[in-house]
């Protein structure tokens, strides 16, 4: 095997490494799949207790009003609706649906600024 | 399960389960903001009708496929050594299998 006369560049500078934004939309889609996860037994252990008595529904709403658990929902809505809105995008790019040049662009800037918007919204109307 | 459930047939499944979760969301989310259960016997009997309670049941199901197949994707890419990898991939399928029988003990309250 022959060696290069010069080791090899390693740049892996994480802050000069620019991400192009359907890539910012990708890993964002990634770490929100992680979050919603992670999140799985919160949202089983608040349907266990609305679900157990009377007494545990009321006490999952006054919950849900809390200003810290309001904050938690909605960065889980937040990644909730990313998840959803890349994973969309996603399905249409498998049927070859905005895989051409400017269109994905454009896609993934729309799911990046349209998912905040949504999860307020979703917020906003489960409250 | 690994074995089988990789290539394209975890592709297929992955998709296949999103789509369901997405719709499933989609309605539940809606009903949600548009009529919800005011008290506990109204969110009973709402999960508790067939078609909701099977429709649920199918969620949590595809919820658990779905996460399993996605964060056993990202734990093969980040997690180098192969009996850390082991470890953290059999952690996170007792985890999801913990999570899917919590489920439907709760499931089963409702019926």
């Amino acid at each position: 095997m022959m060696m290069p006369s010069q080791p090899r560049p390693v740049f892996l500078n994480l802050f000069q490494i620019r991400l192009p934004v359907a890539g910012v939309m990708s890993i964002a889609h990634r770490i929100a799949g992680v979050l919603l996860f992670l999140a799985i037994p919160f949202a089983i252990a608040l349907l266990s207790l609305a679900l157990a008595d009377e007494k545990g529904f009321f006490q999952t709403q006054a919950l849900l009003q809390q200003p810290l658990t309001q904050m938690g929902l909605l960065l889980l809505l937040w990644a909730l609706s990313h998840h959803f809105l890349a994973g969309i995008r996603y399905l249409l790019i498998d049927i070859h649906l905005g895989v051409q040049a400017p269109r994905y662009r454009h896609t993934a800037w729309a799911v990046l600024i349209a998912a905040p918007v949504l999860a307020v919204l979703l917020l906003w109307g489960l409250s | 399960m690994s074995r089988h459930l990789s290539g394209f047939r975890a592709w297929m499944w992955q998709r296949a389960s999103a789509i369901y979760l997405a719709g499933f969301l989609v309605y539940t989310l809606g009903y949600l903001i548009v009529a919800p259960p005011l008290d506990h016997q109204a969110l009973k009997s709402w999960l508790g009708g067939s078609g909701m309670w099977l429709a649920t049941a199918l969620f949590f199901l595809a919820l658990l496929l779905h996460a399993w197949i996605g964060v056993r994707d990202v734990i093969l890419d980040y997690i180098g050594p192969a009996g850390l990898r082991l470890g953290i991939l059999a952690a996170v399928f007792l985890f999801l299998l913990v999570c899917g029988l919590w489920v439907l003990s709760i499931l089963m309250g409702v019926l």
